[in-house]
C-alpha cells in the first residue's frame, strides 16, 4: 500500500540575508514515511525544521534537494493537496467572513456540490460546537473559537490526511481536550493524522508513531511504546535525550 | 474556473465589508449634486466644465479604488497569513492571481457602472446641455496606433468616428466600457507590482506615478523622442511602444462635447489591446509569484 506521506532525503536551504552570509540549512536529508490510518507525531525543538518540512509538504516552500510525496503524488503538484486538510499553528482566516461563509468558500475551492456543502457545514459546525455563532464574523471569535473554525475548514473536504501544526498551542485545557477528542475520532474513522506538537503528554496519548527531529534530521523514529521501552523513561525524557539535552548536574 | 470565481467572490465581499463602496456612493452623490446645480448657471460653457470635472472625478476615483484595492490583495494575504490555508488547498498560484484580478476588476466594474449610470441619467435628464466643441478638439483617443492622433482628427473621412448619431447613451456605454478595459490593465499592473514591491503603500505610490505619467505624457513620448539624439531617441521610442497607452481609452471628450460614438472596429481593437496587456502582466505576476517561497 502507498504511504500517505513519503519524504526522501529532503533538504531545504534558505538563502543568506546578504551575499556574504552562507545559506541556512533548515532541513538536512530528512527521510520519513507515514502509513495510512496512523496518527504520527512530528516532534522537535524550536527551529528543528518541523514547520519547514510541513511547508514543503504543503507546497509553500520548494525543496532544495530530495523529494516528498502525498499519496504517491509529488507535492509540487497542486492535486496532491486534494485529499488533505491543514490546520496552521496560528489561525489566520478572513476575519470579515462568518464561519459559514469561510467554510462555503473553501468547499467551493474543493468543488464540493452545494447540497453536500450545506450538509458538511452543518455537521462540522456541530462537531466544533460553533453552530450558534455560525453567522458571526470570525473577527468577533475568541482564540479557541478561531482554532475550532480552523479545524472545521481543515475537515471540509473530508480529507484522508490531516496535517496539524501545533493544533493545541494557546488553547485552554478544555480546548485541548476537544482537539484531542477530534483527533481520536478521526483516527477511529481511519484517517491519517500528521501533527507537530510540544505537548508531549498529548502526543503520548494520541500518537501511534513519532519522529523526533533536530537540526533538520530525524534523530529517532518509532512507536511511542517502543521508544519509551528503549530509553526506559517517559516520552519527555526520551525527547530530551534524543535532542542531546544535558540537564545541569544535581537535577 | 470555480476556484478563480470563489477567490474573486472573497475579494468583492471584503470590499463590501470594508465599506469602500459606500465611499464611492457618497462620491457619486456629490457628483450628482454638482450636476444638479447646472441650471443655476444656465451657461453651456460652465455646464461643459462641470461635466469635465465630474468625469475627471470619476476617472480619479476609479483609478484610486482600483490601485488601492489591488495593491493590498496579495501583501495582506501574506501579512494576515490567510494565504497558507488557501494554498494548502488544491489551488494553483495562477488561480490565486486570476482570482484576485477578477475580484478587483469586477469590483471596479460595479463601481464604474454606478458612476456612469448616475452621471448619464443626470446629464441626459437635463437635456444633455453640453455643446459641440470645435472639430479638432475631439481627440481620437481610441486609435490603437501611434500615428492616429489629433493632427488628423479634423480631416474628412479620417479616424474612427462612426457617422454622427444622436444616441448619447452609446457614447456613455463606450466610455464606461473602455474605462473598464483600461482598469483591467491598471489592475494587472498593480498586481504585478504587489509581488515586486514589499509594501502595498510603496507599490500604490509607484503605480500612481506610473499611471499618471502614462496618462499625461504617454502620447507625447514619441514626439519628444524625435527631438532627441541617440541613444535617448531609441530608448524613448522603445518606451513609447512598450508602455500600455492608457490614454487611448479616454473617451471623456466624446461625452463632454456630445460626439458621435466610436466605430466598432477601433473599440474592439482597444479592448483586445487591453486584454493583451492585462494577460501579459498577469503572466509576469504569476512567474514572480510561482517562484516565491512562503514561510509560515
Amino acid at each position: 500500500m502507498t504511504n500517505v506521506i513519503e519524504i526522501r532525503e529532503l533538504r531545504v536551504e534558505y538563502p543568506g540575508r546578504n551575499r556574504s552570509e552562507p545559506p541556512r540549512v533548515a532541513v538536512d536529508g530528512l527521510s520519513l514515511s507515514v502509513r495510512p490510518g496512523e496518527v504520527f507525531g512530528f516532534l522537535g525543538p524550536n527551529g528543528a525544521g518541523k514547520t519547514t518540512t510541513m511547508n514543503v509538504l504543503l507546497g509553500f516552500v520548494n525543496a532544495t534537494g530530495g523529494e516528498a510525496f502525498l499519496f504517491g503524488v509529488n507535492v509540487r503538484e497542486p492535486i496532491a493537496r486534494q485529499r488533505i486538510g491543514y490546520l496552521p499553528e496560528l489561525t489566520y482566516y478572513y476575519r470579515f467572513l462568518t464561519a459559514e461563509e469561510l467554510l462555503r468558500f473553501y468547499a467551493r475551492i474543493f468543488g464540493i456540490p452545494r447540497a453536500e456543502t450545506d450538509r458538511r457545514i452543518d455537521a462540522l459546525l456541530k462537531l466544533v460546537e460553533l453552530e450558534s455563532v455560525r453567522r458571526r464574523p470570525i473577527k468577533t471569535y475568541s482564540k479557541g473559537m478561531q482554532q475550532r473554525v480552523g479545524l472545521a475548514q481543515a475537515l471540509i473536504n473530508n480529507p484522508d490526511l490531516l496535517i496539524l501544526d501545533e493544533p493545541t498551542s494557546g488553547l485552554d485545557p478544555l480546548g485541548r481536550m476537544k482537539v484531542r477528542e477530534i483527533i481520536q475520532r478521526l483516527k477511529q474513522e481511519g484517517k491519517t493524522v500528521f501533527f507537530s506538537s510540544h505537548e508531549l503528554g498529548e502526543v503520548e496519548t494520541v500518537c501511534d508513531r513519532v519522529a523526533i527531529i533536530s537540526q533538520g534530521r530525524v534523530r529517532e523514529e518509532g512507536r511511542v511504546s517502543d521508544l519509551v521501552a528503549k530509553y526506559r523513561c517517559d516520552l519527555e525524557r526520551v525527547f530530551l535525550k534524543v535532542i542531546g539535552y544535558e540537564p545541569p548536574s544535581g537535577n | 474556473m470555480n476556484r478563480v470565481l470563489a477567490i474573486a467572490g472573497v475579494v468583492i465581499r471584503e470590499l463590501y465589508r470594508r465599506k469602500d463602496f459606500y465611499v464611492l456612493f457618497v462620491l457619486t452623490a456629490l457628483i450628482t449634486l454638482l450636476l444638479g446645480a447646472v441650471n443655476f448657471f444656465n451657461d453651456p460653457k460652465i455646464v461643459r466644465y462641470l461635466k469635465e470635472v465630474c468625469l475627471l472625478l470619476i476617472w480619479i476615483s476609479a483609478v484610486v479604488i482600483a490601485v488601492t484595492t489591488t495593491a493590498r490583495q496579495i501583501p495582506s494575504e501574506k501579512e494576515n497569513r490567510t494565504i497558507f490555508p488557501l494554498l494548502a488547498k488544491p489551488v494553483t498560484r495562477w488561480e490565486v492571481i486570476l482570482g484576485k484580478f477578477a475580484g478587483c476588476w469586477l469590483a471596479a466594474g460595479i463601481a464604474l457602472l454606478v458612476f456612469y449610470l448616475f452621471f448619464a441619467v443626470i446629464s441626459e435628464s437635463r437635456g444633455g446641455e453640453g455643446t459641440p466643441a470645435p472639430k479638432a478638439a475631439a481627440a481620437t483617443q481610441v486609435a490603437p496606433g501611434p500615428q492616429a492622433h489629433d493632427d488628423h482628427a479634423h480631416e474628412p473621412g479620417c479616424c474612427n468616428h462612426a457617422p454622427a448619431s444622436p444616441n448619447p447613451w452609446l457614447v456613455y456605454l463606450q466610455g464606461a466600457w473602455l474605462h473598464w478595459m483600461m482598469l483591467a490593465v491598471v489592475i494587472a499592473m498593480v498586481l504585478f507590482g504587489s509581488l515586486i514591491f514589499a509594501a502595498p503603500s510603496s507599490n500604490a505610490t509607484i503605480m500612481f506615478i506610473v499611471i499618471g505619467g502614462i496618462l499625461l505624457l504617454g502620447e507625447h513620448l514619441n514626439k519628444v523622442a524625435l527631438r532627441q539624439t541617440e541613444p535617448v531617441q531609441t530608448i524613448l521610442q522603445i518606451l513609447y511602444f512598450a508602455i500600455p497607452h492608457l490614454e487611448w481609452f479616454d473617451l471623456r471628450d466624446f461625452i463632454i462635447y456630445d460626439h458621435p460614438p466610436v466605430a466598432f472596429g477601433p473599440c474592439a481593437l482597444a479592448t483586445a489591446y487591453a486584454a493583451a496587456y492585462a494577460l501579459l502582466l498577469l503572466v509576469a505576476a504569476w512567474l514572480v509569484f510561482r517562484r516565491k517561497g512562503l514561510t509560515t
